[in-house]
């Protein structure tokens, strides 16, 4: 049977820099369609899957994310994930999915109390869901994170709820798998990188997988993650 | 408002001479308005009329085949083929950053890239170039804390990664850093944007961020005058930056180009309204009128002098096509930024400004640019020079080879800059494919041709103090040496040239030395200059700075010169345990201004380091050739701290060690280690490609030793035979982590 391409959706809100990538990963490295989503319409013109991509939106200049979510476009988006759609926010977009409340818990500035871009290893903590459904459980990827405030913070009793909830998607970790202390690049509580709604079909991730699609990026391990919505969608 | 009265004590205030002033009467043929004497004061600064530095920069190559925009625009382009070209300049932003660290150095790097797609071209990377005093004190540790996250902080923003870079220590400069900031942006060739006015009756538009009282005199008075105790009540000349706006600003500027909405465009840096009206007007030999009322302001109560000075950051000046006004405030309302219509294009080659229907200022376009003074100033070699040509050094052995090598990783010179680039995300847009220090230049593909370009930036304050003609040959051949490491051809670059007061006639002989000796290498490599910046007045209380021209230089490879066209490039760190360790070039003795002098606190004050350009030449060639060729798994260039350092740092870089035999030769065995004789570089092939790499290096006429092999863990030199050094066995023996320890510790705030 021939699978038709899927449709990723890419918001560009005012101060996104990671759109170009997005795009880049989605269209050239996977061979699927795109269509930008201007902050300002409403329509998700179809897409099969949304991605809220990496930058400073707003220049996040009052809280990361704290602008963005009241887009006219992020009305549709969480339209979009009441209904269950696929939606991944990667960076800034996990910090406007937590403004948003589309998922649980806040972001605090790092603890160092700077900017990090660097590699880092994170364990696939659950592999059900749309955006991990290729890995393996335990899988270790090498992906770079570039950001001042991804320092998940949410209080101790929703803690136990999204970890019973199996909610915690990707942890910092050594190379070996083990969630360290010193793997962890920005104090997040419980070496979080990422976390998914209740339902599965929103998650937000540090991360960034676009930045480490393709072999000459120094690491391919991201791939995984777009290679798991297409699979998602093409069931 | 009453005017203000023109006396000589305020044409002082503004900078300007005696002659000079007599000068603008006569353009005039008046008495020039309270306004006017700002617009000239501001626009015959040094800063922005290169009035020192122009009789010497003529000598400058700045022709060649693939020179699409040589100096004068607002960048440079090189053609890369296929339609694109790069465009990419660097900048100093010296004087701001030293008395407001963070802006001064957000707002240095929000002005180059301005300056980048201001030609129509979409910012790809940036590299700086950053010097300190010592990292000891206090200031330097404030200084470049406060300076590394202005950049972060505007360059992470914006989307722009910070692939590259240099950051250096040094006494001299504890009371001047210097930031200078380089932008590279892609363009398609015939897309390109010219600074420009002309097509009388065309709408001159101002987008971008209101106007404030910000930065006034940044240009003339901060930029074009030594550093005093007073310098830091020059604080409000510092402008104050916003990324966010000038990400709108660039991604809506960059839709009007591709509308073809306009005629041309500049930004409004240094010297805001007035040198971008004047300087667009010159290039299109026609007259600008504007009506300051228009230009939408961030404060009430701002006077004309003000308005026309104000260097707020994150404007443009557009000029557009006649009857696209409309369209053209479409985009930016898009972008939920400002447009104004504030003047238009006239015949008259006269800049006038009107303000609540009066002019307050009518002054010939050409006096402001043009016509600007410029002066060959006296110049006579400092007294310095003559000791340290005399002056024959005398190397000691240390105690421990061991202590004085890790003493050497561990200088900020020489160490780790993680601390620095981890700050900066070096790798948005996914076209970092050598990531920071694991090469020698940082090579980005570009997705748009499948063709790859290589950038990096290089200067040595120390070389050039003790002979700033052969320091800038230096800084030259390093940088094409480093691209020549990563297996590209150099292309051209662009200087940022950092110097003390032009009127001294010490600081004129240097500027002179260093430009002359900048020509020579450039027209050897073939890499023509194609625009920059000159930043004099780099004094504190009387003391300047090093001389220290940046180089700031572009390659390019072509996938298919090479072998294994999915790697199109090298990198430096050793690979796998038993490839064979190669030194190409020669080693001598070579400790002016060397690192091992200098961490030891030893004299270090004779000639630098020789340069035979011939053989510097023949060493890229046979890099480029080898690695295309798929000979060499690493390489790297072997020159500051000497070749114990390039073997430790291709250790480090690989997580490998090295077993090695030095070979005996005629010097001292810490000359040979540490020594930084030039056209060097340490390269690996695997054991059974010595002898086709033999053979190509015979080809260039580059001497080639064997000195050992890759072996895992620790690093291991010993000298082979007892030679004049009177010794022989081992002399070094470190593990990985006693070298990490020392390599990464050395910049840790």
């Amino acid at each position: 049977m021939k699978t038709s391409k899927k449709k990723f959706g890419i918001v560009i809100f005012p101060g996104s820099n990671c759109d170009h990538d997005c795009f880049h990963a989605v269209e050239s490295v996977m061979g699927q369609q795109t269509v930008p989503l201007w902050h300002k319409d409403s329509d998700l013109q179809g897409a099969d899957c949304i991605i809220l991509p990496g930058g400073f939106s707003y220049g996040d200049y009052l809280r990361t994310g704290a602008i963005a979510r009241f887009s006219p476009i992020m009305k549709s988006v969480e339209k979009f994930a009441k209904a269950g759609g696929p939606v991944i926010g990667i960076c800034n977009g996990f910090q406007i999915l937590l403004e948003a409340g589309l998922l649980p818990g806040a972001m605090l500035r790092n603890t160092c109390l700077q900017f990090r871009c660097q590699y880092v290893n994170i364990r696939v903590e659950n592999t059900d869901t749309p955006f991990t459904n290729c890995c393996q459980p335990g899988q270790v990827l090498r992906i770079p994170i570039a950001h001042g405030e991804g320092n998940y913070f949410v209080e101790e009793s929703q803690y136990q709820k999204i970890n019973r909830a199996n909610q915690v998607i990707f942890r910092y970790c050594d190379e070996f798998g083990i969630p360290t202390p010193e793997s962890n690049p920005n104090g997040s509580l419980g070496n979080i990188a990422g976390i998914s709604n209740k339902a599965g079909n929103v998650v937000g991730l540090m991360p960034h997988p676009e930045r480490a699609s393709e072999t000459i990026l120094s690491s391919a391990d991201g791939k995984i993650i777009f290679e798991s919505i297409v699979s998602y969608l093409t069931k | 408002m009453e005017e203000i009265k023109i006396t000589p004590q305020l044409v002082k205030e503004h900078g300007l001479t005696e002659e000079e002033y007599q000068r603008i009467l006569k353009f005039l043929g008046r008495e020039p308005s309270y306004t006017e004497l700002g617009l000239f004061s501001v626009m015959w600064s040094e800063h922005c009329s290169y009035k020192s530095s122009r009789v010497h920069l003529k000598n400058l190559p700045i022709r060649g085949k693939r020179v699409v925009q040589g100096p004068g625009e607002n960048a440079g382009v090189i053609d890369i083929g296929d339609n694109y070209a790069i465009a990419f300049k660097i900048e100093s932003h010296n004087h701001p950053s030293q008395v407001e660290p963070y802006q001064g150095a957000a707002t240095g790097v929000g002005g180059i890239i301005r300056d980048v797609f201001t030609m129509g071209a979409r910012p790809i990377a940036s590299l700086n170039s950053l010097r300190f005093g010592d990292l000891e004190t206090d200031l330097t540790k404030q200084l470049l804390g406060g300076i590394v996250s202005g950049i972060a902080g505007y360059g992470n923003c914006m989307g722009i990664p910070t692939v590259g870079g240099e950051v250096c220590f040094d006494p001299s400069y504890a009371g001047n850093c210097l930031v200078n900031a380089m932008c590279v942006g892609l363009v398609k060739s015939d897309s390109i944007v010219k600074a420009i006015a002309k097509g009388e009756g065309n709408p001159i538009i101002y987008v971008g961020s209101t106007t404030g009282r910000d930065g006034i005199h940044g240009a003339s008075l901060l930029a074009s005058a030594e550093f005093t105790e007073e310098s830091k009540d020059k604080r409000p000349n510092v402008q104050v930056g916003d990324p966010f706006l000038e990400k709108l600003l660039l991604e809506a500027c960059l839709e009007l180009i591709e509308k073809d909405l306009i005629v041309g465009m500049q930004d409004m840096g240094a010297a805001g309204l007035i040198s971008s009206s004047s300087e667009m007007a010159t290039r299109g030999k026609s007259g600008i009128r504007m009506n300051l009322d228009k230009v939408p302001r961030r404060e009430p109560g701002m006077i004309p002098y003000e308005i026309m000075l104000s260097e707020s950051q994150e404007r443009m000046l557009v000029c557009g096509k006649k009857g696209k006004e409309e369209d053209i405030k479409k985009i930016f309302e898009k972008w939920d930024l400002k447009a104004e219509v504030i003047g238009e294009v006239t015949n008259t080659g006269r800049l006038e400004i009107l303000d609540q229907g009066k002019i307050v200022a009518d002054v010939p376009v050409h006096a402001l640019t043009e016509e600007a003074p410029v002066y060959n100033r006296p110049y006579s070699e400092p007294k310095y020079i003559a000791k340290i040509s005399e002056n024959k050094l005398k190397v000691t052995e240390p105690k421990s080879y061991n202590k004085a090598l890790l003493n050497v990783l561990n200088s900020p010179n020489i160490g780790s800059k993680k601390w620095v680039y981890r700050q900066y995300d070096h790798q948005v847009r996914t076209n970092s494919t050598i990531l920071p220090e694991k090469g020698d230049a940082a090579v980005l593909r570009i997705k748009e041709n499948g063709k790859y370009i290589a950038l990096t930036t290089d200067g040595n304050g120390r070389y050039c103090y003790l002979n700033p003609r052969q320091g800038a040959k230096l800084a030259v051949a390093e940088a094409a040496r480093n691209l020549a490491c990563v297996g590209a051809d150099a292309l051209a670059i662009t200087n940022c040239l950092n110097f003390g007061n032009p009127e001294k006639p010490e600081i004129m002989w240097q500027f002179k030395e260093a430009i002359e000796g900048m020509s020579d290498a450039c027209k050897h490599f073939d890499t023509p200059v194609t625009g920059g910046n000159v930043s004099f007045y780099n004094e504190t209380n009387g003391k300047a700075i090093f001389p220290t021209p940046v180089i700031g230089m572009l390659g390019h490879s072509d996938p298919k010169d090479f072998k294994n066209s999915d790697v199109p490039f090298c990198t430096e760190g050793f690979k796998d345990e038993g490839d064979i360790i190669i030194l190409l070039g020669e080693t001598k003795e070579d400790m002016g201004g060397s690192e091992y002098l200098y961490v030891h606190k030893k004299d270090w004050k004779a000639a630098p380091p020789s340069l035979d350009l011939d053989k510097e030449l023949n060493l890229h060639n046979l890099l480029r050739e080898s690695i295309r060729k798929g000979l060499l798994k690493s390489a790297h260039d072997c020159s500051d701290g000497g070749l114990a350092v390039a073997l430790a740092e291709s250790c480090l870089t690989g997580n490998q060690g090295a077993d090695i035999q030095l070979p005996a030769n005629k010097l001292s065995l810490a000359v040979h280690l540490f020594s930084e004789t030039q056209s060097r570089a340490v390269v690996t092939v695997k054991y059974d490609e010595v002898e086709a790499l033999g053979a190509l290096a015979k080809k260039h006429n580059t001497p080639c030793t064997v000195l050992g092999k890759v072996q895992s863990h620790d690093l291991s030199i010993s000298l082979k035979e007892r030679g004049t050094a009177g010794r022989q066995g081992n002399v070094i023996s470190l593990t990985l982590e006693d070298m990490q320890k020392a390599f990464n510790t050395a910049i840790n705030l």
